[in-house]
């Protein structure tokens, strides 16, 4: 909890505007804790809210940022290799977008723009001494890749009131989402203009034997390699035994 | 069943991959062959990342070749003394091979050094085993006999000679270490044991006596596959043991069949299908090199610097 009030406030710190009703929209999850188990396959999550007073509502969730490099293949002696390659940092491991509305209606280019509020408006940071001017072409990418992965989902479960004040939507976390602190952000908006926000925090972690095994692998990996080997010898020998008994 | 892989971070289908093991493992008990030279491509045209699949095809091979060890020693099949010599050589080239990986893939560029080298062994063998089945074939058997001496008069000439008692030999010990050291780099890039490249050599080359060939080169691979299973553990984390442990359930009851299969069928034939088999997937890894990618863009996490 700690933790999410801290989110909370450090998020309230870097809008740019400063809401003026004491929360007028509210919003929470169906679940705070996604389990990635040896069964995952990907999970549905419910956000719902009440707003206060009428008004469009934009749903933003945001993954954790990542670093990733994006490399254009080029066609040397008949065969495809990558050449040109960009990093970026600060990409969102997970984005999914969901408004009442179309966003053109409901906001102003410069409110999306500020709080990077649909996929194209994503703002990653050019890593070395990559070429601004060139790193169009390779953000395109890196977006269209990501929504091809499920990633990126713009508008699959849009908001929906229910009975006037309350409202709902749903985002799908596919099996390939990235572990870490995700956040949900609500924003109100009326004639364009913020009235509202609130945000809630998400926290996807691995659980069971695969977070055993991933932590283990990262943590101690000259041990991991060991009792790799360790548990195939194991395997190795008992299928030995069985073919001798057979 | 969906099954989430946790070093591959993907979910995949716990069926496909006991299928895929099985079929490995049926087709490496038939043919007498190791399967990672067709399981490390099986995984690649799933979708799970070059890097995994070679680290766990060389964690699953360690489980393999003991196994295969183990029955070829029972039976005093195994030239320890050579083997030896040779996993020296393994180690140092399954190091420099990691090393390489890992610049590689910082470059990357580890994808495509992985492919193109399944293309040029896959395709090399392939079209070997196809002609020399077809060969065998067309004079119906008569005469697969023609085991020509060894005449390789450099490679007698070489220093630092040593004897090799079970194999009857005395010849220069940089022979088999500079054959193991090859057999590390393509383990440690490939996921490979090896044994398709080591087998022929050891025969041909060293003019080993065919007995001891097999459990000689499997008690190399056991080593230098558990130092690529190390080392790509530790430089790439890139081991996934519930991947390995899976396919290796599946293998064990496929090579079962698969020896029994291989009992009743003709060898020329077996290496015939096999042949082909081979030279298809060298055709599909070929096709991922030559033919306009959908997306000319790929994306991948940062490794490294």
């Amino acid at each position: 909890m700690a933790r999410a009030l801290t989110f909370s406030f450090l998020f309230a710190l870097a809008m740019p505007f400063s809401p003026a009703l004491a929360q007028p929209v509210v919003a929470d999850l169906s679940s705070h804790r996604v389990a990635i188990t040896s069964s995952f396959a990907g999970e549905d999550i419910v956000l719902f809210g009440v707003r206060e007073g009428g008004g469009d509502v934009i749903v933003v969730v945001r993954g954790p940022p990542q670093t990733r490099v994006v490399r254009q293949k080029e066609r040397i002696a008949g065969i495809w290799v990558n050449r040109d390659e960009m990093a970026f940092s600060d990409v969102p491991g997970y984005y999914a977008l969901a408004a009442t509305r179309p966003l053109k209606e409901i906001a102003d280019a410069a409110f999306l723009a500020d709080n990077q509020i649909g996929p194209d408006r994503l703002q990653f940071q050019v890593m070395g001494d990559g070429d601004p001017a060139a790193s169009e072409t390779f953000r395109a990418a890196l977006i269209r890749s990501r929504q091809q992965n499920g990633l990126y989902v713009v508008g699959t479960g849009p908001v929906s009131y229910v009975g006037g004040i309350l409202f709902r939507t749903e985002f799908h976390l596919p099996a390939g989402a990235p572990v870490g602190t995700y956040s949900a952000v609500v924003y109100l908006l009326r004639d364009g203009e913020l009235v509202g926000f609130d945000t809630t925090p998400l926290f996807v972690t691995k659980a069971g034997l695969g977070r055993a095994v991933y932590n283990y692998a990262h943590d101690q990996p000259a041990a991991y390699g060991f009792l790799a080997i360790l548990l195939a010898l194991i395997a190795g020998w008992a299928s030995s035994m069985v073919y001798r008994r057979a | 069943m969906q099954i989430y892989l946790p070093i591959a971070e993907m979910s995949v289908n716990l069926f496909i991959l006991l299928g895929m093991g099985s079929v490995v493992g049926f087709l490496s008990g038939m043919f007498g062959v190791g399967g990672g030279f067709l399981m490390t491509p099986f995984l690649i045209f799933m979708g799970v990342p070059a890097a995994v699949a070679v680290g766990t095809e060389a964690n699953q091979i360690v489980a393999a070749s003991l196994a295969g060890v183990m029955a070829h020693w029972r039976r005093g099949n195994v030239d320890f003394k050579m083997g030896g010599v040779m996993v020296v050589g393994g180690l140092a080239g399954s190091a420099l091979g990691a090393w390489l990986f890992r610049e590689l893939r910082e470059q990357g560029q580890i994808d495509l050094v992985i492919s193109v080298s399944f293309v040029v062994f896959l395709g090399l063998i392939g079209s070997l085993m196809l002609w020399e089945s077809a060969r065998v074939v067309l004079r119906s058997g008569s005469a697969a006999k023609r085991r020509k001496a060894r005449r390789h008069y450099w490679v007698h000439g070489l220093p630092f000679k040593m004897r090799f008692h079970k194999s009857g030999l005395y010849i220069s010990s940089l022979l088999p270490l500079g054959m193991g050291f090859m057999v590390g780099v393509l383990a440690s890039i490939m996921g490979v044991g090896g044994g398709f490249f080591l087998i022929p050599a050891m025969i041909y080359v060293l003019g080993m006596p065919t007995s001891v060939v097999i459990g000689t080169s499997l008690f190399q691979i056991l080593f230098v596959t558990a130092n690529v299973t190390l080392l790509h553990s530790v430089n790439n984390q890139t081991v996934d043991v519930l991947l390995a442990l899976i396919l290796l359930s599946g293998a064990v009851i496929g090579a079962r069949f698969g020896t029994a299969v291989g009992a009743k069928l003709k060898g020329e034939h077996l290496r015939g299908l096999l042949a082909l088999l081979v030279l298809g997937m060298a055709a599909r890894m070929a096709a991922r090199l030559l033919l306009t990618p959908q997306d000319m863009f790929t994306v991948s996490p940062l490794v490294g610097g």
